[in-house]
């Protein structure tokens, strides 16, 4: 399966990756080769088999809804390279159009 | 004799300790010691905490002293820096948690420092436990101590290969799709992958969250139940964490495998597999028909699919969990952006390493629309055949016996331009982590001067059968006519 410049540039957007030039072109060529590997999953009729999203027999796990100590607010923020009133900083979200 | 300490087991260094011939101080100086010696040619350790590490023994000590015991009281164990450990850093060997202090321990580390454990520092891995032979680290390769021309494996290669220099008693790892055994049989320790859920995963940074499982590396089995017994059980904390008995691993190792049916599948000795790999691992398998086990030919047919199979899943899940290195809560920043899309795609680009960004891509492109169905939801159905497989042989058999990796460790270097090919070294790993088994790589022999491993995995929680099988191969086969290691060569 070939994979074409378009296509390495959507995803690498949905992903918010920041590529060199090089670096597309270098992941068009092997991500077109790991597809091609993928290609194999086509050969087995799967029509009437059950997806398998994880391997315990689990449903939904419930709590009591009670409020429980937490990490003070310093040490979550600690790590945050921007910390302004106890908040986290960042550019701006919204265009400024 | 307080030279040598680093080179004891967990168990047989319990009982220096417990007898009083040397202190948790003498033994963990021995081993941050032994890391000063050669660690400069292993990489195996990203972070080595010996002031932590000391302060640790003393107080271990003290408690002794005042009558006090547990599992691992002044035992020193390196952890994987996949780990959470509080006050120290933790980078799954990415450029983008440089500098990350988490406030708190990962579960399995709290469990550990309960039991009474030193913990010596963190270990080398690929970044974000992607990776097969450890050069996908964002900081320096880890070298195989057997051979330093050669990878250690990994993920989890810095915790093998700091067993197998002698510069832990054990470590802890992760697996994913083999990243505790296949760096467990190139390095030549034992390397134990709990059954999904065994351990919790609180605090384990996050890869692919159906498949990631905590593992312990260790240089024997023995060890290896100690640690599960101390790690296993429910955690509040991870709601996937099994709310299952945890029986008594270390004690029910008595050896005994008499009737014990052990499947072997032809799938695993085809086309790829080095044959004098082949041969050792089907000695082994005799070994253990010789101690009174009887083997059966089992089918799992879908085994070729697994590659592909993981190879959507993991990168997809993975795509979605590394969402959150964006440069707002943790890790590298970017001053200088104007928007906060900017900001979290320069950050990304700069601190993910080649392997990362391919896996966050795969992930991305299979789970984008118009290609949703076509990969991740047919991997998904691929999966459910491969578990179904191994339900059907393990109406069988007991435990299922196999090679680890298709060839013994390969040079530095020689797949890391062709990721296709680095994928492959995990082919025999890979469905039992579909299937969420428990399973383990012990030493069973040497290939050109290099270790390999024998697989064995089992249903469901039945690691106590696992141990118990392994250890009793262990107990045949002794002690491994083994070379020299490199490391203690030069």
């Amino acid at each position: 399966m070939s994979i074409d410049r378009s296509q390495v540039d959507h995803a690498a957007e949905l992903a918010r990756l920041e590529l060199s030039d090089d670096e597309r072109e270098r992941l068009r060529g092997e991500l077109g080769q790991i597809l091609q590997a993928f290609e194999a999953l086509n050969t087995l009729d799967t029509e009437h088999i059950p997806p398998t999203a994880q391997v315990i027999p689990l449903g939904n796990v419930e709590r009591d809804d009670v409020v429980a100590e937490s990490l003070p607010l310093d040490a979550v923020l600690d790590n945050a390279p921007r910390v302004e009133d106890g908040q986290i900083r960042v550019p701006p979200v919204l265009g400024e159009s | 004799m307080a030279d040598e300490l680093y080179l004891l087991t967990l168990h047989a260094a319990a009982r220096g300790l417990r007898s009083g011939t040397f202190s948790s101080v003498e033994l963990t100086r021995s081993l941050l010691d032994r890391i000063e010696s050669v660690d400069g040619r292993v990489g195996a350790y990203l972070t080595v905490t010996a002031d932590l590490a000391l302060e640790q023994a003393a107080d271990a000590d003290t408690r002794r002293a005042s009558g006090r015991d547990g599992p691992l009281l002044g035992l020193p164990i390196a952890l994987k820096d996949v780990l959470s450990t509080a006050g120290v850093q933790t980078t799954c060997a990415s450029r983008i948690l440089e500098g990350f202090i988490p406030p708190y321990d990962a579960t399995a580390v709290t469990r550990l420092k309960n039991a009474g454990a030193v913990t010596l520092g963190k270990t080398n891995m690929d970044e974000f436990a992607m990776g097969s032979s450890n050069e996908h680290s964002g900081y320096k390769p880890a070298r195989n101590p057997w051979n330093l021309d050669k990878v250690p494996g990994g993920s989890s290669g810095g915790s093998a290969a700091a067993v197998a220099a002698d510069e832990c008693l054990a470590a802890l790892g992760s697996d994913t799709g083999g990243s505790v055994r296949q760096p467990a049989a190139l390095c030549g320790c034992v390397g134990l992958k709990p059954t999904y859920g065994r351990i919790s995963r609180f605090g384990l940074i996050a890869f692919a969250s159906s498949l990631d499982q905590i593992g312990v590396l260790t240089k024997d089995v023995t060890d290896a139940a100690l640690l599960l017994g101390v790690l296993a059980g429910h955690d509040p904390r991870d709601s996937t964490s099994a709310d299952e008995p945890v029986p008594e691993y270390g004690g029910e190792l008595n050896g005994d495998i008499g009737g014990l049916r052990i499947g072997v599948a032809p799938e695993y000795f085809g086309e790829g597999l080095d044959p004098q790999v082949g041969d050792s691992v089907r000695a082994a398998i005799d070994d253990l028909r010789g101690l009174g086990a009887t083997e059966r030919e089992i089918s799992l047919p879908h085994t070729e699919y697994a590659l592909p199979t993981y190879y959507v899943i993991a990168p997809s899940e993975a795509s979605a969990n590394l969402a959150r290195y964006n440069g707002v809560k943790y890790g590298l920043s970017d001053p200088q952006a104007t928007d906060v899309d900017e900001m979290m795609a320069r950050i990304r680009g700069r601190g993910f390493g080649s392997e990362v960004k391919r896996r966050i891509m795969i992930g991305t492109f299979a789970l984008s629309s118009g290609y949703y169905d076509a990969y991740y939801v047919r991997a998904q159905k691929v999966r459910t055949l491969i578990k179904s497989d191994f339900e059907t042989a393990f109406q069988d058999v007991d435990v299922i016996a196999a090679p680890v990796v298709p060839s013994p460790a390969f040079d530095l270097g020689a797949k890391l331009d062709d990721p296709v090919a680095m994928y492959q070294s995990d082919i025999m790993t890979l469905p039992a982590s579909l299937a969420g088994l428990p399973c383990m790589s012990i030493p069973c022999g040497f290939v050109d001067g290099l270790p390999v491993g024998l697989q064995l995995i089992a249903p469901p929680f039945a690691e106590s059968r696992l141990l118990q099988a392994a250890r009793a191969y262990e107990r045949a086969r002794g002690n491994l006519p083994a070379p020299l290691k490199a490391i203690d060569a030069a």
